[in-house]
């Protein structure tokens, strides 16, 4: 069986707490705005000290308050960022505004039913 | 036959490992542990350094502008730019260039200006779509991908699985049953447009190679023209079969050239790490473990370079690629995994490209071709010969 395709868990306030709560694993995460737009979808890597912990405290201290999030703990952060990318590029028709500053090289096309 | 290196190959080798050790190592250094892709800028400037080696595209034959090193030199230069973490699937990320798939040279005139050449000269990517969700290892039984004949084209309907770079691509070659009673005699080979009405990349498979992952991909009355045949009708079987032949002996190079880092590895953390007041190095049932990995790869580079030399000469080389295939890709798995255990804790983290190449190396005892599909090949050989 196909693995779920889109990130659909509920969203989350980004604060210190709910940052601070996360587990120290690799995985993907999105960050969207207050009324729910996703701006951002990222990756916690290997070289994140504290994994998906680490990278939405950063994203916090970057952002500021205000923001929501959702996470998927995945050791394929890799390909699974990939894929979430051209869904997301598949669902709205472009990439979360943050994404679109920096898009990775050669993003690929997905139709996904 | 001998295989140590003449001068000239060993100028060429000393030449390549200095740049994975000088160039690739370090950038990678800094990447994520699961990259496969540098900097663009980076990139540009290696591929620059490689053209100026004289070595950019080396698997491109002479009269398309490849720089003329035989088959034999190739494999031996493979086996250096593998030697780094990503290098099992993206060699030197790719700044050595690339021929694309074999297949595309069989291309007639007007296709070799649409596909080859671009391809050639780095502008249009490629993807070979012949494994179905009925299977890979027989695909002259398993293809149910059909192409029906329409308006001077065919209409192809079906579906695809762990078809690689194909969401990336500009093009694939797609084969597809146009002769149903006629087995593997009624299958074509199709150029297909990524553009094209009717295909679709519908999901990313993701497998143990996190780094980069395979696609599903679905024909829905998607239309060619005959302009987009690739040689014959009825006789996409034989393209797909001498490409997957050649394709053996660069993949075995790639698996070798893995098995030799990860040995190496094992051989200094051997003597420098100390357990129960001695070096790991001065243990018998350490030593054992260096013997079995210094075999493995030894044979392993035996037989390919074997391969290889018989298709240097133009012989017969299907039953010596597959032995090559076969015993680089089980041998290197087993080197890694042993590199691995010497390391103890350590050869299990992300810090060191080990897990790395033990999940990769995994795949290559399935891809193309798995493990049995190869013994096949040569049980047919070694019986066909008897009985004659
Ligand atoms: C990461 C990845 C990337 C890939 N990229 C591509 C690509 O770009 N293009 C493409 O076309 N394909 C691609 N493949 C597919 C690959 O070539 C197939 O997975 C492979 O050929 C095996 O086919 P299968 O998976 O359908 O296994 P099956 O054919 O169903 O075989 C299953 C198993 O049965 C055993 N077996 C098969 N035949 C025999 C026999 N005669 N005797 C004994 N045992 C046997 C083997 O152990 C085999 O692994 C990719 C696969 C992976 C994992």
């Amino acid at each position: 069986m196909p693995l779920r395709l889109r990130l659909d868990k509920p969203w989350q306030p980004l604060t210190a707490e709910t940052a601070a709560r996360l587990p120290g694993q690799l995985g993907v995460y999105q960050v969207a705005d207050a009324a729910g737009i996703i701006v951002f979808i990222g990756q916690a890597g290997a070289r994140a000290p504290f994994g998906l912990r680490s990278e939405l405290q950063r994203e916090l201290g970057a952002r500021g308050p205000g923001y929501q999030f959702r996470v998927e703990v995945n050791q394929q952060y890799r390909t699974r960022w990939f894929e979430l990318l051209m869904v997301h590029q598949a669902d709205h028709g472009s990439l979360p505004a943050d994404n679109a500053k920096n898009p990775p090289p050669a993003l690929g096309r997905l139709s996904p039913n | 036959m001998d295989f140590e290196p003449s001068p000239e190959q060993q100028m060429l080798i000393d030449q390549v490992r200095r740049y994975v050790r000088e160039e690739i190592i370090p950038l990678e250094a800094k990447l994520d542990p699961d990259a496969s892709e540098l900097e663009p800028a980076d990139h540009a400037r290696l591929v620059a350094k490689t053209k100026a080696m004289g070595l950019y595209g080396i698997d491109i034959p002479k009269e398309f502008g490849g720089p003329d090193i035989d088959i034999v030199t190739r494999t031996l230069l493979a086996i250096e730019m593998a030697q780094h973490r990503a290098g099992l699937y993206v060699p030197c990320y790719g700044t050595f260039g690339g021929a694309g798939l074999a297949q595309i040279f069989e291309a007639n005139e007007d296709q070799k200006e649409r596909y080859l050449y671009p391809t050639l000269r780095g502008e249009k990517k490629p993807f070979f779509g012949l494994t179905e969700p009925s299977g890979g290892s027989d695909p002259a039984r398993a293809i149910q991908t059909r192409a029906e004949r329409k308006d001077n084209g065919w209409v192809l309907n079906g579906a695809k699985i762990f078809i690689s770079g194909a969401d990336r691509a500009q093009y694939g070659i797609v084969f597809a049953r146009t002769d149903a009673s006629k087995g593997r005699a009624g299958i074509t080979c199709f150029i297909v447009d990524a553009g094209t009405p009717g295909f679709h990349v519908r999901r990313v498979v993701h497998t143990l190679r996190s780094s980069s992952y395979a696609t599903e991909l679905e024909f829905k009355d998607c239309w060619v023209s005959d302009h987009q045949v690739l040689g014959e009708v009825n006789k996409g079987f034989a393209v797909a079969n001498d490409r997957l032949t050649r394709q053996r002996i660069p993949y075995a190079a790639g698996c070798i050239g893995v098995a030799i880092a990860a040995h190496e590895m094992a051989v200094e953390w051997a003597k420098m790490r100390s357990t129960f007041g001695d070096k790991l190095a001065n243990r018998q049932a350490v030593q054992w473990m260096l013997v079995d990995n210094e075999i493995d790869i030894r044979t392993a580079r035996h037989f390919t370079l074997e391969a290889a030399e018989k298709a240097r000469r133009g012989l017969p080389f299907r039953t010596e690629a597959a032995i090559a295939k076969l015993t680089a890709s089980e041998g290197g798995g087993r080197v890694v995994d042993r590199a691995m255990q010497i390391h103890g804790g350590m050869g299990m983290t992300k810090d060191l490209p080990l897990e790395r190449w033990y999940r990769e190396m995994r795949i290559r005892r399935v891809g193309e071709g798995p493990s049995e599909v190869q013994r096949v090949v040569i049980a047919r050989e070694i019986l066909g010969s008897s009985l004659r």
